[in-house]
């Protein structure tokens, strides 16, 4: 049932047959399909083709590795790490009553020092280690309905265990509204405020189709346990940016959320002092806490991988093509030989 | 012996009814609690039990019980990591694809079953011919057929149109052969009126239903007033079997003897095994595999997971962990493991294999060039479901005749008293010295002729145009009386016993004693006939070397039929040896009655009738050899190279010779000849014999594959 022509060539062996007298009218019909003679690529992959296929491939990519990771160098970043820095020396083998306690004294001042001159706008992100926004209890624990729509206030099934406080539903339900990061910055330079710009932070379809502008936060923080950030009452629910980017959940237990952006640029050695209300717990499960100032290139933010992935694969292509040339040159073999076949090596038998 | 009817035969029903039936022709009431009526059903389903019973089947595949614990455990919402539709709406769909496959199947088979039941026979009821539904036919009831008929049920013919008993029957439902095969009324019925035929009484003595096409050994008694005076010996050939098609006979009629399930055709019908394919096996070994496996990643994840969730998840407060958990909190996790690692078994593979082999198939069925040119029949591949194994094929096991050569036999030499004739113009039949010989009534060369157009069940049948034309069931029988009537031995005409044969325009008769058929155990076959002018009694036999020649009479030189034996096969033609023996009237008499009583055993008829024959067939006058040839079909030899360099090995399987199988061989491509390959042959008539050989055999390639190439 095989085709003893390659593929290319086997149209003209239907028209030849059609040709013929017409004996049998059982006669399968011709087409191509039902004669397995659709045209098909097969290439053969002589050495000639493997190296000029490796070699463009490092040509290729070798550039674009240089180029992303020089724009990612470009990148300014500032990172400073502040969970353990801002909790008082007397409390440091205590770290989580310190936070637990509502009367201690969260405010703490860090000193950030501008290594090269920033260009606006300059992102501000909070970044948490160790915690897993992932969770299956967590990430199920809301209600996309209730967020929506105001009618549908009382619409908690599927926010539990943090559904209802004092026998009422909770606006906005879930573990993830109630664990929303409290931490607060206040920036400033020379003595002067650094404003922060907090609108247009989250996804303008999250702001426009997610949450709606009729729903108030209604009960909520109003439980035995309280998790994070309380909300205005008075605002409503697409207003609330941080509550917004809070609850889009990150995949991995390692991420960063946008806190604000300050709209001015900022010259090498300035130097930020950032206030900050040190309040949310991630002591319990030893959690870290970064805070992050960041510019942006055409390819985002900081991001060494895509260079490296690129120069990576476009140098092993290289080496790869430059050793089967080598082989190639050093011992020569006939195209299809079958002295190799598995069944010709060793005569005995198989 | 009394043939006093049925009330003194009664009690032997209930004695011997373990192992025999009786059936009373034309009898209608005593069968009919003791028989199945002739309703026939192929179903595997009623209404009832389908979705059960289907269900059940599906269920008995591991993959199906595996899919329906997944799907199960998906509706558990508390571990479903999915919507559980993503299960049930492709496992339902699977179950429904193959339940209606199966259903729709079974409603054909309903449906041709149906068709069969109530077709319309004709019937005798109550001594008159009527129409009746096919699953009304009960066992002792009279049948006729017409050309063309299919038959309902088992029959023993009683009648034909055919002044001789004969009928023509297409046996290619039961055993696949295309050829007509000739069946006989049993001789107690030759020459009763065809008017008399509604009223015929009797009892038909048979073996209980069995699924054996090739054996029916029973006996016929016919009641008065069909008085004949002994029990008439019932063999195969005088039966025609359910799904059998009458062709070239006006009509015929027979008698039920076995209707409904319990014919032979029904009781070959079982639940066809299901084929597994070696990639079916592969794939049912690799997913038990992968099912360990799958079992071991989930034990490993689900107490990583356990372990996890006790030190380090309940110190992660946003997720609220409540203190105490239900009793199978435990298991939560491994379950959804489970489920997770479900995919590894993907739920497609089993409708993507059927799909992708059902296209197999059809490409199959739709390739222009695999058609058969003389009839224009395409391919048809009937199971769907083995198609791929077709390229996993190791070794070809092929019959020679009809299947390689293509069963048109030639007369092309023979050898008669020692004279070679055709070896020069390759056909004896244009040999001059032959010819000639016959013009000159030569003794030795008439009596082979003789032997040559009657020693043989042929029928000679006289066209409308006044040809005489043969109906033989083996082709070499054709071959050998086309050629005896060319040499002017006509074998014309044969009336119940009496043959005619016209030999240069004077006519002989004989009449035919007795025919000692062929059977494969035997290797030849011989008939007993009385020369109506002289009143001799002769008995002309032909056959296999090996079965003629140790047999000649004392003092007769065999050795040039040997020569020529040997000289034939090696040009791959076929032989047969022919001899004769002239018997004494005392000889035969006392012969016929033990042959009589042979032919009506029931149990081991076969052997004892061997055993009887071989006390006739010894002392031949051996007469000569003839050759025949068998032609290879066309391409036979390309399509053996081609497939033997794929690398497929070939086995073929011949009565033939053994130089005339080499040659086959040979001509076919099928071994090599000598310096490229080498023939090692293996042969012994005894186990002992065999493994001496084999051990020769292998000791001769041990040594040729240590030798360099």
């Amino acid at each position: 049932m095989s085709s003893n022509t390659p593929s290319s060539s086997a149209g003209g062996v239907g028209s030849a047959d059609s040709a013929a007298p017409r004996r049998n009218s059982k006669r399968p019909k011709y087409s191509k399909f039902t004669q397995q003679e659709l045209p098909a690529c097969k290439p053969i992959l002589t050495p000639r083709w493997v190296i000029s296929a490796f070699m463009l491939v490092s040509i290729v990519f070798i550039p674009i590795g240089v180029v992303s990771l020089f724009a990612s160098r470009d990148v300014v970043e500032i990172v400073d790490r502040y969970e353990t820095a801002c909790v008082p020396d007397n409390f440091r083998n205590d770290k989580v009553s310190f936070i637990q306690n509502e009367t201690t004294n969260k405010i703490c001042t860090r000193n950030l020092t501008v290594p090269k001159r920033m260009k606006q706008p300059i992102y501000v992100y909070y970044q948490l280690d160790n915690f897993y926004q992932n969770h299956r209890r967590y990430v199920k624990s809301r209600s996309d309905s209730q967020l929506k729509d105001n009618s549908s206030w009382d619409d908690v099934s599927s926010c539990k265990p943090e559904d209802n406080a004092n026998g009422m539903p909770i606006v906005p339900c879930g573990l993830i509204a109630w664990s929303l990061f409290n931490d607060t910055y206040n920036f400033s330079l020379n003595n002067q405020q650094l404003a922060v710009n907090k609108r247009g932070i989250s996804w303008k379809s999250d702001r426009d189709s997610k949450f709606g502008s009729d729903v108030f936060p209604r009960n909520f923080q109003n439980g035995l346990l309280i998790g994070g950030k309380r909300l205005d009452p008075n605002v409503s629910l697409s207003e609330q940016e941080d509550l917004i980017v809070w609850m889009r959940t990150a995949a991995l237990p390692t991420f960063r959320k946008l806190y604000g952006k300050i709209e001015r640029d900022l010259q090498p050695n300035e130097v930020i002092q950032v206030t900050l209300e040190n309040n949310y717990n991630t002591y319990s499960f030893n959690g870290k806490k970064r805070l992050v100032l960041s510019t942006t290139s055409w390819l985002g933010g900081k991001n060494d991988f895509l260079g490296i992935a690129y120069l990576t694969v476009g140098g092993l292509c290289f080496f790869l093509a430059l050793s089967f040339t080598i082989v190639y040159l050093v011992k020569p073999r006939r195209l299809g030989d079958p002295s190799y076949l598995s069944w010709n090596r060793n005569p005995g038998g198989h | 012996m009394s043939l006093g009817g049925k009330t003194e035969e009664l009690p032997l029903i209930a004695f011997e009814a373990e192992m025999k039936r009786y059936v009373y022709i034309n009898d209608n009431e005593s069968s009919h609690e003791l028989y199945c009526d002739n309703r026939i059903s192929n179903r595997k389903y009623t209404v009832l039990n389908f979705l059960p019973k289907n269900l059940w089947e599906q269920f008995s595949r591991f993959m199906n019980q595996y899919f329906l614990l997944i799907a199960c455990l998906q509706l558990w919402s508390l571990i479903t990591p999915v919507n559980p539709a993503s299960t049930w709406g492709p496992l339902i769909f699977i179950f429904a694809v193959s339940a209606s496959k199966e259903a729709w199947d079974d409603y054909n088979r309903y449906l041709s079953d149906k068709k069969a039941n109530e077709k319309l026979v004709w019937v005798v009821r109550q001594g008159i011919r009527k129409h009746i539904q096919a699953q009304d036919i009960h066992v002792g009831n009279i049948v006729w057929l017409r050309e063309n008929d299919e038959v309902p049920c088992d029959l023993v013919l009683i009648g034909t149109s055919d002044p001789q008993g004969l009928c023509s029957v297409e046996t290619s439902a039961l055993d696949g052969e295309t050829d007509l095969k000739t069946r006989v009324i049993p001789t107690a019925c030759m020459g009763i009126d065809f008017e008399l035929l509604h009223k015929i009484k009797g009892a038909i003595e048979c073996p209980k239903p069995d699924k054996d096409i090739r054996r029916f050994d029973a006996n016929l008694r016919l009641f008065p007033p069909f008085i004949d005076n002994d029990v008439c010996p019932l063999t195969i050939k005088n039966t025609i079997l359910q799904s059998c098609y009458l062709r070239n006979t006006e009509w015929a009629c027979g008698v039920a003897i076995y209707t409904g399930n319990e014919t032979k055709l029904g009781m070959s019908r079982g639940i066809p095994e299901p084929k597994l394919t070696a990639m079916d096996a592969m794939i049912d070994k690799l997913t038990g595999a992968i099912f360990v496996f799958q079992i071991v990643v989930v034990m490993v994840l689900g107490i990583a997971g356990n372990v996890w969730k006790d030190t380090e998840a309940r110190k992660q407060w946003y997720v609220l962990y409540p203190l105490e958990g239900p009793w199978y909190e435990l298991l939560v996790i491994p379950l959804r493991f489970e489920l997770l690692c479900s995919i590894m078994i993907p739920i497609s593979i089993k409708v993507s294999l059927d799909l992708v082999k059902s296209l197999y198939a059809k490409f199959i069925d739709w390739d222009s060039e695999m058609i058969d040119y003389e009839t224009g029949i395409p391919s048809h591949a009937t199971n769907t479901a083995i198609s791929e194994d077709l390229g996993q094929v190791e070794y070809i096991m092929t019959d020679k005749t009809g299947t390689l050569t293509e069963n048109r036999m030639i007369f092309r030499r023979c050898c008669i008293s020692g004279v070679f004739y055709g070896n020069e113009s390759g056909d004896a039949l244009k040999d001059t010295r032959l010819l000639n010989a016959v013009a000159g009534s030569s003794p030795d060369v008439v009596q082979f002729l003789t032997v040559m157009a009657i020693c043989n069940t042929v029928i000679p049948m006289k066209s409308k145009t006044g040809a005489i034309l043969y109906k033989a069931q083996s082709q070499d029988e054709d071959a050998l009386v086309n050629a005896a009537a060319q040499l002017h031995m006509a074998y014309v005409n044969k009336n119940a016993n009496i043959l005619e044969i016209r030999f240069n325009s004077s006519v002989i008769k004989y009449e035919v004693l007795e025919t000692l058929e062929f059977t494969s155990d035997r290797k030849r076959m011989s008939v007993v006939v009385k020369d109506c002018q002289s009143g001799k009694i002769v008995l002309l036999s032909k056959g296999a070397d090996e079965a003629i020649l140790p047999y000649a009479y004392a003092g007769q030189q065999t050795r040039t039929f040997i020569e020529a034996v040997e000289q034939y096969g090696q040009l791959g033609l076929r032989t047969l040896c022919l001899a004769w023996r002239e018997l004494t009237e005392d000889e035969y008499q006392e012969w016929s009655l033990m042959f009589k009583e042979a032919s009506s055993t029931l149990v081991d008829r076969e052997w004892r009738i061997a055993e009887v024959c071989q006390r006739l067939e010894h002392d031949f006058e051996v007469l000569g050899v003839t050759a025949i040839e068998d032609r290879l079909q066309d391409g036979v030899p390309e399509t053996i190279e081609t497939l033997r360099k794929a690398g497929i090995n070939f086995w073929m399987l011949t009565g033939d010779k053994q130089n005339t199988a080499i040659q086959i061989a040979l001509s076919c491509n099928f071994i090599s000849p000598e310096p490229k390959g080498q023939l090692l042959l293996i042969d012994g008539k005894t186990e002992d014999e065999v493994c001496r050989s084999l051990e020769r055999v292998l000791l001769t390639m041990r040594i040729t594959s240590s030798e360099p190439k």
